[in-house]
């Protein structure tokens, strides 16, 4: 080191323009709970103020789409894989929304919060958390939408087979979406602050990204190596697998489990690792 | 009390000039190929000293450059200096948001930083809502705004609007409860840039109060602003920032002074002028002109009696001649004109003058246009933007307005305050 610290003193602070590549300072982040929390409140209710129906939006979105879905996808004789296709419909638009939004509300991190970063000091990490942490709210909110339609099919007919000592693992393939979806986010949000190309990639890279992802289809179309290589994809893998443990119709191995963590670990790595490097300067090429 | 919460060295900042993100691909290239190489990033031996009014060589310029001070606790630091010095670089880096090129710095405890008063407000959410919000990006606590509303509420003074959405709120009401948020922050080092321009006069004397009421609690302060006065009042050390290098560092008046003679103007206070030059005509030609205090200081002050003239050649008689200003603030609206009676006017050199009077002026650039005319409104010649001078303000006294005067003059006038009744 260049600064010998001569006198054994204590700073709280210490900041040097190279610091190392990969931190994560938990108890920073655990000191601005609390911020955490208030960001949560502001995006769940900010975007509710003004209006009638408000958080009932969250009820109306998704049936919309599952019925147009429904409406369409069925007139091109789409296969559901032999589950009720506006049950098939609704699972997988309310796990797509969860990851997209993860995705996109976090890929503007920075430039939609530079306002704020510019003036005040907190961990930057706060924002794409809090992001997740609403996404979470709203996706238990649309859960219970679920649920109520997933029950209704569950008695009326017998399509359904659910795992039911699986269903805890659900929990696991939401955090692997989120998880997949953030560090996306992040690594966009990264980027977009220096090279604003990104920008436009991201709106329809998500769109063509959901074509890939099983939200409208079932893993059974494909066969063979095909039908593996899009399993890969942590979206898609995890949208089997939940529908295997809700309906008994899916297609997922443990093998595609652990591709589809390790992916979601690399490349969550690799975006705090980013994050690192541009929320150090973010400012000056914002 | 005399332990260090601040240390700084050899801290520096640099920046790339122009538009960033269009041409620094292939410097992003080469800083890349250097790294791989182990070689020292190659842009950080470029780059020159922050001078914001010459055009440079190159896209590099370095903001701050080998920066070197400390801090003791219960400190009010004053950092002053000209316009694109470098000093809210300083006090970005200070607080936070952008990290330095090279060099470090330390800090011993919790630090708040009040660069804007308002961060993070929401508009569409009530002034409660914002409250806490706002506190929290402070880096407060919920318990601790809890503990703090009220006063918070009370010392902003819109209890009636407090579950208003903000957005509705006037702009004086907003920064109000901006600053009151910020003020009840408990930092032990509080780093505030130039907040107290808002607000209006009462206001204002609250902000100064709330500053004054931080440092006596043994808090650091770190306050920088244009407005002498204040920093005068409030800080016990001011460290004066000059083309992005630490100039002097040491006693509030001893560095104030500095300061201001180190803003000098250029030698156009006065001027003679060659043989030829572009205000001549037959009937006349422009000599000589002068701006001068004449209470014999170099910088022009509020409080500086100012002689204006101007030395000139008469070719032809004329029957009716006088001389005239134009006094235009930096935005070419005129501030005032004044003439001289007409009068006949024979061959040879005349010097005329006139005396603008102390504390007329206000704090601030004006730009003379000289008038030469005739028989009552033919121009003989005129020297339009002929004198550029700037007048700077003076120490006030305390308790006095702190803000910035507005208005082109700035007249002391006989002010009396009687008792009428018995």
């Amino acid at each position: 080191m260049a600064y010998e610290n001569k006198n054994n003193d204590y700073w709280d602070i210490v900041v040097q323009p190279k610091s190392t590549f990969f931190q994560f300072d938990f108890k920073e982040l655990w000191a601005y709970r609390d911020l955490i929390l208030l960001m949560v409140k502001r995006d769940l209710t900010a975007v509710y103020k003004q209006t009638i129906l408000g958080p009932l939006w969250m009820f109306i979105q998704p049936i919309f789409i599952t019925i147009i879905y429904n409406f369409t996808f069925q007139q091109a004789k789409l296969s559901t894989d032999h589950i009720p296709s506006i049950l098939f419909y609704l699972v997988g638009q309310t796990f797509w929304v969860f990851f997209a939004d993860c995705l996109t509300k976090t890929s503007n991190t920075f430039i939609s919060n530079a306002a704020v970063f510019g003036k005040v000091y907190f961990p930057r990490l706060v924002m794409p958390i809090s992001i997740a942490i609403s996404n979470f709210v709203k996706l238990g909110i649309q859960i219970s939408l679920l649920a109520v339609f997933y029950f209704y099919y569950l008695i009326t007919t017998d399509d359904l087979q659910p795992h039911w000592i699986f269903f805890p693992a659900i929990l696991f393939f939401i955090l692997l979406l989120c998880g997949f979806g953030l560090s996306l986010g992040i690594l966009f949000s990264s980027v977009t602050t220096k090279y604003r190309d990104f920008n436009f990639l991201i709106t329809f890279a998500v769109q063509l990204f959901m074509f890939l992802s099983c939200v409208i289809f079932p893993a059974t179309m494909f066969s063979g190596t095909k039908q593996f290589v899009v399993l890969c994809n942590p979206v898609a893998g995890a949208l089997e697998a939940i529908k295997y443990v809700l309906t008994g119709h899916g297609t997922y191995s443990v093998t595609l489990l652990l591709i589809n963590s390790l992916i979601t670990i690399l490349f969550l790595i690799l975006s705090v690792i980013m994050f690192n490097r541009t929320e150090k300067s973010f400012m000056d090429t914002v | 009390m005399s332990q260090n919460v601040i240390e700084v060295i050899d801290l520096s900042k640099q920046y790339r000039l122009g538009q960033v993100g269009t041409t620094t691909l292939s410097d992003d290239l080469t800083r890349w190929w250097y790294k791989l190489k182990g070689k020292e990033d190659p842009f950080l031996k470029v780059g020159e000293e922050n001078d914001r009014s010459t055009k440079g060589e190159s896209n590099y310029v370095w903001a701050l450059k080998d920066l070197n001070f400390s801090v003791k606790k219960g400190e009010v630091l004053g950092i002053v200096g000209n316009n694109g010095a470098g000093k809210s670089t300083l006090l970005k880096i200070l607080s936070r948001t952008t990290s330095p090129t090279t060099g470090l710095y330390r800090i011993k405890g919790r630090v708040a930083s009040l660069l804007e008063v308002g961060t993070g407000f929401h508009p569409d959410l009530t002034g409660r809502e914002n409250v806490f919000l706002n506190g929290a990006i402070l880096g407060m606590t919920k318990a601790e705004i809890k503990t703090n509303f009220d006063e918070i509420v009370a010392f902003s003074g819109v209890e009636r609007y407090i579950d208003t959405p903000v957005k509705r709120y006037s702009s004086g009401m907003y920064v109000r409860l901006a600053f009151a948020v910020a003020a009840h922050l408990n930092p032990d080092i509080l780093i505030v840039d130039e907040v107290l321009a808002v607000g209006d006069l009462d206001f204002q004397k609250k902000c100064l109060g709330k500053m004054k009421a931080v440092s006596n609690q043994g808090r650091t302060v770190l306050f920088v602003s244009h407005n002498l006065s204040a920093v005068k009042s409030l800080c016990s050390q001011v460290a004066f920032i000059d083309k992005g290098k630490l100039a002097e560092i040491g006693d509030t008046e001893k560095i104030i002074n500095s300061y201001l003679n180190n803003n000098q103007q250029d030698s156009s206070l006065r001027r003679l002028f060659n043989e030829e030059n572009e205000f001549e005509n037959e009937e006349f030609k422009l000599l000589e002109y002068w701006v001068l205090p004449s209470n014999g200081r170099e910088n022009i002050f509020v409080d500086s009696p100012l002689k204006i003239g101007f030395k000139f050649r008469i070719k032809k008689q004329l029957f009716s001649f006088y001389t005239g200003v134009h006094v235009n603030d930096l935005y070419e609206e005129c501030a005032f004109i004044t003439t001289e009676i007409p009068g006949p006017i024979g061959e040879g050199d005349y010097e005329s003058s006139f005396e603008i009077p102390s504390h007329f002026l206000n704090d601030r650039t004006y730009v003379i246009d000289a008038y030469f005319v005739k028989n009552g409104n033919d121009i003989v010649m005129v020297a339009k933007k002929l004198i550029k001078f700037e007048v700077n303000d003076v120490q006030r006294l305390e308790g006095q307005f702190m803000g910035e005067y507005i208005g082109s003059v700035r007249p002391k006038l006989n002010w009396k305050t009687t008792k009428i009744n018995t």
